[in-house]
């Protein structure tokens, strides 16, 4: 039995030593991933969606996206477009057409003060609302002079039907979608990881337990249980669509983290820490969970940019986000009855916007994994 | 190296081997520095070296097997066979010379066979290929191969899948595919090392006899000298991706002319001296090159007034597998064991594999559930008490596993593996206090101060298994329980560690029990020595004495097995030329 003196007693005086603290798992990950030039180039475009994201949530950009400031329609500035009759917003109608052709008067003329209709007068019906109308109808006119004013023929993106300008639009949608996916990952990694902890960790019952849950979850069609989820919480937004998200998509991170947990239960450094006394939790969260990080991690990359093309998908569906909030899914959705009309921008914009956002993330998590992992890439070099 | 007793008409001519390996953009690595040697004609080569040393790089460039994205071989490069050079040759080519002419069998035999595919159709596969064979006739050839490798009732074997058979047996298969096809020449990679003594002594046999008998060459790779003795008529010794000696065996365990061979032959435990400290390479390296001379010997053996300190009773543990709807089949892994251990002293603990040496270990620290028996750890039963109260034992018996590279975690740098044991116990008064303690420890294990800011992968084998001791030596334990502790490392590491061990034993006052299929550690490191096997105690005696006059004929076949290296008067064919 070593005595307390036997180790006590230094032998040399200590101190801290002059030293380098090695580089970590993350370290050499981000070295690896920064010779890799097509993830660097990926990374930096999923930070300027990031940063856009972040920039229209604080009201730094897009914040007038809103505002009408093109006219109905308006189309890219950089495409030679001859005006042509357009609708009035609510409907292919051409009997508000003016003859001139112009615009920016369909609008005027829809919101001029009504003229009194002939034989009004004489029915003597009292309008309770006249007052009210009138107000509403004298602010309209001030708006009316100065938006029309300001309303421009062209756009640099082009407009939506009410003349919005497409870039801010999709900047404001990608506010959304993104915060979305990525709010939704979260929450599915979250739940998926502990749960796969546990199942996996302790076995037994409770893995029977968890794995009859996640067999039904996962034996109800995605779509369906989404629409039973929105129909329990009885309302629409962005909460709730996170919400859905994450509770219809921790399945696949369970069934991963549970299977990295009972691979690592059985290693000797888990026995190891047995041996020296190491509790449930010290072992799952302190020893293990490390471990498995990396899986966590591309897990939620994967995650990310599978519930950003759902948002879209649910939005586009009207499953998604309310009307009065804009998303990638809801320009799709406004854009597929415009597409009759020919007015392609909305949809180019938004797709643009996606297609570029998903590709780079796509390949900035296949970069990832192979820079957490690199004896899964099995060659070096080229 | 010498070039004066080159067989004049050599089987494989290998001149000037380089291999790199491309580590990434920036970084490459010479593995092999250019080494040249003959495989001659009917005789069996030994490459020996440790872990590292480019052994069995070489024989993968004879094989033509390296990966060509990130190995570069020195086009100057020559591995002549039959009049041409394998450096350069077409893959189609290669292809046609491997199994053909030159086959290979591999360390392990789990792994090396296809698991969804009978023994039979892998053999018939083989000499479909190569031999044109195909129905009936290979199916017959097969047979015959199978018997000759040994293989009892080979037509009800053939039809068995892998994992059917022992490793043994496995191994048996890869030797019948190797010779399948009549090859010129055998590489064999450690084919011995993942077995038990009783199944290497067999294979080596076998090998030897096929040798002989179709008259081929085999190119033996291995790190254990003591392997190569029995079978090689002329050793290469590799470090570090060079040849520093080859010559005739005879000369090699006789007359070593380098002192890394001689080092080489002296660190490991030989079974009849027990000097109180192992040589090591170090020993040898510097100075003048002869090494230590004239260690007093350690006296090892139990006299009957020693303290005891952990009694156990009976112990049993079994297994359960599900069978059926309702059935359980029972599988008794350690049966009626009981034993004592003294304080201070070492309980070896032998047996081949599924003897239920390692289940008595983790049974013995509740990392099994015993099923029966009792332990007595002062005059308290630890297999009986709560979780609770077992806790203040709990670090007072402490483990050091076989494989240092999966015992630690490689997310903790060595400062946080050192201090979380002291710190779940409650050892020390406070971080710093627990910091200097693992510094502390850092330095009585032989590593440097630094070490203590770095990751496990960043050390080696023997480092690492250093770090695990250490790990141990922060709960001031009373027994340490090594399973396998020193089997994965390289005899030179492996002798360090030994050495480290019994100064910790004699500093502390430790009681071992040391779990090991190497028979020469065991009885180098151990007062007593327990002999087990099917999960029961065949023999327990002071090691020497166990030995000497071992009782029971499951000892004696066990002894009997033991590589014995060279020794004078051994009759053998001396060189191939």
């Amino acid at each position: 039995m070593p005595t307390d003196a036997a180790l006590k007693s230094p032998a040399v005086p200590l101190r801290e030593i002059p030293h380098v603290v090695s580089p970590g798992l993350w370290t050499l990950a981000w070295r690896r991933l920064k010779t890799d030039s097509i993830a660097m180039v990926c990374l930096a475009i999923v930070a300027a969606f990031l940063l856009l994201m972040l920039a229209s949530g604080l009201g730094l950009v897009a914040k007038d996206w809103a505002r009408e400031v093109g006219v109905n329609y308006a189309p890219p500035s950089w495409l030679d477009y001859s005006p042509e009759p357009v609708p009035a917003p609510g409907g292919p109608a051409t009997s508000g057409t003016s003859p001139d052709g112009a615009p920016g008067t369909v609008i005027a003329d829809a919101l001029k003060p009504e003229a009194p209709t002939p034989g009004a007068d004489e029915s003597k019906i009292v309008d309770p609302l006249a007052d009210v109308m009138k107000d509403i109808r004298s602010g309209q006119a001030g708006v009316k002079e100065a938006a029309v004013e300001e309303r421009r023929a062209t756009l640099p993106f082009g407009g939506d039907k009410w003349g919005r300008d497409i870039i801010a639009k999709t900047i404001k949608g990608s506010e959304t979608s993104i915060f979305v996916g990525l709010a939704a990952a979260v929450v599915a990694v979250f739940i998926g990881t502990v749960l796969g902890a546990f199942a996996g960790y302790y076995g037994r019952w409770v893995d029977d337990v968890l794995n009859w849950f996640y067999s039904v979850f996962s034996s109800i069609p995605f779509l369906l249980l989404i629409l039973a989820v929105a129909a329990v919480l009885q309302q629409k937004g962005m909460f709730t669509i996170v919400l859905i998200l994450g509770l219809t998509g921790w399945s696949g991170v369970f069934r991963l983290i549970r299977a990295e947990y009972l691979k690592h239960k059985g290693r000797e450094y888990v026995m190891a820490a047995d041996a020296l006394g190491a509790s449930n939790s010290r072992k799952m969260f302190l020893h293990i969970f490390p471990n498995v990080s990396h899986v966590v991690l591309v897990q939620l990359s994967i995650l990310t940019v599978g519930f950003i093309k759902a948002e879209v998908i649910l939005s586009f569906l009207g499953f998604g986000v309310p009307v009065d909030v804009v998303s990638w899914g809801s320009m799709l959705n406004e854009a597929q009855n415009e597409l009759i009309l020919g007015k392609w921008w909305q949809l180019v914009a938004a797709t643009i916007a996606m297609a570029t956002l998903v590709t780079a993330f796509s390949l900035f998590t296949d970069a990832l994994r192979d820079a957490l992992d690199p004896k899964l890439k099995g060659r070096t070099g080229h | 190296m010498d070039s004066t007793d080159i067989a004049l008409d050599p089987l494989v001519r290998i001149r000037d081997l380089r291999v790199t390996f491309r580590l990434d953009k920036h970084h490459t690595f010479e593995a092999v520095k250019g080494i040249s040697f003959d495989i001659p004609k009917n005789a069996t080569i030994a490459l020996v070296g440790e872990s590292g040393s480019g052994k069995s790089v070489t024989a993968l460039a004879i094989l033509g097997l390296l990966p060509p994205e990130n190995t570069i071989i020195d086009p100057k490069s020559q591995i002549v066979y039959g009049g041409r050079n394998i450096v350069g040759m077409p893959p189609a080519d290669l292809r046609a010379l491997r199994g053909a002419d030159i086959s290979m069998i591999f360390q392990e035999p789990m792994t090396s066979l296809n698991p969804v595919f009978t023994v039979g159709f892998q053999l018939e596969e083989v000499l479909r290929l190569h031999m044109g064979l195909s129905g009936a006739a290979a199916r017959k050839r097969s047979i015959a191969l199978l018997n000759e490798v040994g293989i009892p009732e080979p037509e009800r074997r053939i039809d068995m899948f892998p994992s059917q058979m022992s490793g043994g047996q496995q191994q048996r298969v890869m030797i019948a595919m190797a010779i399948a096809c009549e090859p010129k020449l055998l590489i064999a990679d450690e084919p011995t090392t993942a077995l038990d003594v009783t199944i290497q002594k067999q294979i080596l046999d076998l090998i030897a006899d096929l040798q002989k008998k179709h008259q081929m060459s085999v190119l033996f790779i291995t790190h254990d000298l003591a392997v190569v003795g029995e079978i090689a008529d002329r050793v290469v010794v590799m470090r570090n991706g060079e040849i520093r000696e080859q010559g005739a065996a005879k000369q090699i365990f006789e007359d070593p002319k380098d002192t890394y061979t001689k080092a080489l032959l002296k660190c490991r435990p030989q079974i009849d001296r027990r000097p109180a400290r192992l040589p090591v390479i170090d020993d040898f390296m510097t100075g003048d090159g002869m090494g230590p001379t004239n260690i007093p010997e350690r006296k090892r053996g139990l006299s009957p007034g020693d303290p005891i300190v952990l009694e156990v009773r009976k112990l049993g543990k079994s297994f359960y597998s599900r069978e059926g709807v309702f059935g359980k089949r029972e599988f008794k892994a350690v049966k009626d064991v009981s034993f004592t251990l003294a304080r201070g002293k070492t309980m070896g603990l032998v047996g081949e594999s599924g003897s239920g040496k390692t289940t008595v270990g983790l049974t013995l620290m509740r990392l099994h559930e015993a099923t029966t028996g009792e332990a007595l750890f002062e005059g308290r039963d630890i297999l009986a008490m709560s979780a609770k109260e077992f806790m203040q034992y709990k670090r007072r018996i402490q483990i050091i596993f076989q494989n240092p590279y999966a015992s630690l975690n490689p997310r903790f740098i060595v400062g946080q593996i050192l201090t979380e044991p002291m710190q779940i116990h409650g050892i020390g008064a406070n971080a710093q206090e627990r910091t200097d303690l693992a510094f502390e420890l850092l330095q009585k294990v032989g590593l440097p101060e630094v070490s203590f800011y770095k990751y496990p992968h960043e050390f080696s084998g023997g480092q690492r298994q250093r770090i695990a001791i250490a790990r141990c030596l922060t709960l001031k334990p009373d027994i340490l329980i090594c399973d396998e502790s020193v089997s994965a490392l390289d005899v030179s590491v492996q002798a360090q560690v030994l050495n480290l061990l019994q100064d910790l034993q004699a500093e502390f006052d430790l009681s071992y029990i040391f779990i090991s299929h190497d028979l020469a550690v065991v009885k180098y490191i151990s007062d007593q020595v327990m002999v087990m096997s099917e999960g029961e105690i065949v023999e327990i005696a002071n090691s020497d004495e166990i030995y000497r006059n071992p009782r029971e004929a499951y000892t004696k076949r066990l002894l009997a097995s033991i590589p014995k290296g060279w020794h004078p008067g051994q009759a053998h064919a001396g060189a191939g030329a």
